[in-house]
């Protein structure tokens, strides 16, 4: 079967390409298939990449191209390293990525374990769970917008059928004391399926034999719990916490939703000032640098996240 | 803590790839800390280290 058909392609193709193709090696071959993947990605990743390490040096403008931009060195980065408004808004993403790994790990690993006790619809409900995580995040950030509205949005009503008093009293996105946990607890809701998962795929990687060992040994269910099941799902925790580290570090779309960084810049993340610089101010070499650094950053944990891949792969 | 040692003297990938990771992680710390302005400033220079660092290490010899 596979050599007629090896044979029928042989023949369709024209007697001219395969005098020429007859010529080449396997190697030359599988570097003319692996070619166009090669040159994309130097046209895509690695040239940007080298022409932002070369602007960083610059006081290029995008918006000013006919002035020839000087070259100053490392000012930019000078400048960028020792501005507290950025440090700021490192913080601002400190928190938002703390407490959203914290909260995410915590109810993420709840619910894996909970659904791995495979009760009568766990699988109904591992399904629902999953669901916030399937939609788009920018999607999510209007609907949430609508459920934060102090009139008519869900959320102040329930926490104020618990808690007392009106509705209105509070304002999630408007308040500076608020909206940075707005943003915690939608990027929570939206990404703890994720994790769960993880734990999930950790918890069910653990053989029985190991808990009727342990069992025959009388070990108590806590002790079995903190010295079989913990320390064997540890390595996918930590490689849950370092995707969403990853991934929130770089969070723009879901943010610039809810709360455009506001108010005033409490919710600010790198990401949208970065965008700031680049592309309302303009201040395009000073926004290379700033986007070095936070690519320095990613890629800095990116080494972590794979060693913990292999440690992962090992077992 | 002495095989560790050894192991950095030896060049083995193992802990000299752990003395990477814990550069990068102390970068990162630094750049997000609210304690210390100077630490925020220094921060870029140790992660860029710590990643080098990982790149080149990642090339020794692994343990026996």
């Amino acid at each position: 079967m596979t050599d007629s058909l090896a044979n029928q392609a042989a023949q369709a193709t024209p007697p001219r390409v395969a005098r020429k193709i007859r010529g080449f090696s396997d190697r030359a071959i599988a570097w003319i298939f692996v070619a166009p993947t090669i040159f994309l990605l130097l046209a895509i990743n690695i040239f940007p990449l080298i022409w932002t390490i070369q602007l960083s040096f610059t006081n290029f403008k995008a918006n000013r191209l006919n002035r020839e931009p000087e070259f100053i060195g490392l000012r930019n980065y000078e400048r960028i390293l020792t501005d507290s408004d950025i440090w700021l808004n490192m913080q601002a993403t400190a928190h938002f990525l703390f407490w959203t790994i914290t909260l995410q790990v915590l109810i993420g690993f709840a619910l894996a374990w909970l659904i791995h006790r495979n009760f009568k619809g766990s699988n109904f409900w591992t399904t629902v769970i999953v669901l916030p995580m399937m939609l788009s995040p920018a999607v999510v950030g209007n609907f949430w917008k609508f459920l934060y509205q102090p009139q008519i949005g869900l959320f102040n009503y329930i926490v104020t059928f618990f808690t007392g008093g009106e509705a209105s009293s509070f304002e999630m996105l408007g308040s500076v004391n608020l909206a940075p946990w707005s943003i915690v607890i939608v990027d929570t809701w939206m990404w703890t399926p994720f994790v769960m998962l993880i734990c999930l795929a950790g918890l069910r990687s653990i053989p029985d034999y190991i808990y009727e060992a342990a069992e025959v040994d009388r070990a108590s269910k806590l002790r079995q719990f903190f010295t079989i099941t913990i320390p064997m799902v540890l390595p996918f925790l930590m490689l849950a916490v370092l995707f969403r580290g990853i991934e929130n570090f770089k969070m723009f779309d879901l943010v610039v939703q809810l709360t455009g960084g506001g108010p005033g810049s409490t919710t600010e993340l790198t990401s949208i000032n970065l965008k700031r610089e680049a592309f309302e101010k303009w201040r395009t070499g000073y926004a290379s640098a700033y986007a070095i650094i936070l690519f320095v950053t990613v890629f800095g944990l990116a080494s972590i996240y794979v060693k913990a891949l292999n440690k992962v792969k090992e077992r | 803590m002495m095989t560790f040692l050894n192991g950095l003297l030896r060049l083995r990938r193992g802990p000299w790839e752990v003395l990477a990771t814990i550069i990068i992680a102390l970068g990162v710390f630094m750049l997000m800390q609210p304690f210390v302005l100077w630490g925020f400033t220094y921060s870029f220079i140790t992660t860029l280290v710590g990643t080098v660092m990982f790149i080149i290490v990642s090339h020794f010899g692994e343990d026996e």
